[in-house]
């Protein structure tokens, strides 16, 4: 172990490489590195932001799904009412109509029931007349007792 | 392995551990050793060029295995710096920490090279002394720590002014008092003579004392049957354990060159 010239040549080795390294091994290494790293540091933060979007997305997304229930419960409410009241009207013009068709039945037979007593009560005259000509033996003359004859038969 | 001359211990380890040197000048300290240099910038000039290979073809969309496992490392080195350093790491510190780190990792790795396997090899070559290892050299050791504390100095002055690193070895740790002063430079003398020589030779001592360790197994290993079934096993676990210690004493040096650095950048 003797120091000699070797030192010197060392040294200058070592200087030149140094040299080389901060020159030309350095720099270029360092320039790709950072730029991945950017390029990295972008994606990631697109990634976040595409993140963000999406979230807000979602959000809208479940408003207009929350909308679209509540105008849905909102028209089914309103299609139930619709046909709560179309049934009830319905009730109320049956129930007219039912009135109507009673009351018509009624009068029809009220008219029936007059006819009837009207033929009754002619028949009856007939009879009573009939009978009293069969007891008076033509005494009665038909057309000269026939206001007395009409006049019963009103009665009757 | 030298032929003809007998094989004895003190051989075998001298022989391992000898530099192949070349001489530039007439004393000493004019000598070069070939191995180390050749190994260090061979190692620096295969991970630094497969980095910039890497690099130069990385794209910021999605990365394949190579590019992804580049920037593991690199970003693995810019976490570690940047829980240090305050500052534009970018502009030099932490560049400058990834090539503490994998040069002296790739340096620190040759250590788990088998040996005796490589002598051989490269004794086919001609060389017959060659060290895989250059941080097993305190030359290299020593040169990067010096080189981190030249670096610091220089952004002491860079960042404070050279007033303001005069002012803070005069006047910190112990406080603005004159008569501290005397004190004060004392202790950052200290510190600055200790933290080239704990950096450079914590690293040189783990990595040297790990070959030698490797050495003593080798040589238990060429003593007989129980020996070599022993040293297989001691050899492996040893290698293992090493893989630990590589890596550590890498990201020591490197998490230690981040701290000198920083230190420099702030004032007390």
């Amino acid at each position: 172990m003797n120091i000699n010239l070797t030192l010197f040549a060392q040294a200058m080795a070592f200087a030149i490489f140094i040299w080389f390294t901060v020159k030309f091994v350095w720099p270029p290494l360092m320039r790709a590195v950072e730029n991945r790293q950017k390029t990295i540091a972008d994606g990631l933060a697109a990634g976040e932001r595409g993140r963000q979007e999406l979230e807000l997305a979602s959000h809208r997304s479940a408003d207009v799904v929350r909308e679209a229930k509540q105008r849905a419960t909102d028209i089914i409410a309103q299609a139930e009412k619709r046909a709560a009241e179309i049934v009830d009207e319905a009730k109320v013009s049956a129930k007219e109509e039912g009135g109507r068709i009673l009351t018509g039945a009624k009068a029809e037979v009220e008219q029936e029931v007059f006819r009837a007593r009207e033929a009754l009560r002619q028949q009856v005259a007939d009879l009573a007349l009939a009978g009293a000509a069969k007891i008076l033996r033509r005494e009665v003359d038909a057309k000269t007792h026939a206001d007395l004859l009409a006049s019963i038969k009103a009665e009757l | 392995m030298a032929s003809g001359t007998e094989l004895t211990p003190t051989s075998y380890m001298s022989h391992h551990l000898t530099n192949l040197t070349s001489s530039v000048g007439d004393s000493a300290f004019w000598t070069l050793h070939v191995d180390t240099l050749i190994m260090s910038v061979l190692l620096g000039l295969i991970s630094f060029g497969f980095l910039w290979w890497v690099v130069r073809g990385a794209t910021s969309g999605v990365p394949g295995k190579r590019q992804a496992f580049v920037e593991l490392a690199i970003e693995f080195i810019d976490e570690q710096v940047k829980s240090t350093f305050h500052g534009d790491r970018h502009a030099f510190v932490a560049p400058a920490a990834l090539t503490v780190f994998v040069w002296v990792l790739m340096m620190n790795t040759m250590d788990l090279l088998p040996i005796d396997i490589m002598a051989g090899v490269y004794s086919v070559l001609g060389l017959h002394n060659w060290r895989s290892v250059p941080t097993t050299d305190i030359n290299t050791t020593f040169a990067l720590a010096l080189s981190v504390w030249l670096l610091m100095i220089f952004f002491n002055v860079k960042v404070k002014g050279l007033g303001g690193w005069i002012h803070e070895l005069v006047c910190t740790p112990f406080g603005k008092n004159p008569v501290l002063w005397p004190v004060n430079i004392l202790f950052n003398i200290v510190e600055y003579v200790s933290k080239p020589l704990s950096h450079s030779l914590r690293l040189y001592g783990n990595i040297y004392a790990g070959e030698i360790i490797f050495l003593l197994i080798g040589m238990w290993a060429a003593t007989g049957l129980a020996g070599t079934f022993f040293g297989t096993l001691l050899g492996a676990g040893w290698a293992i354990f090493h893989i630990l210690i590589v890596t550590l004493q890498a990201f020591i040096f490197m998490m230690l060159t981040v701290v000198y650095l920083s230190m420099a950048h702030e004032s007390h």
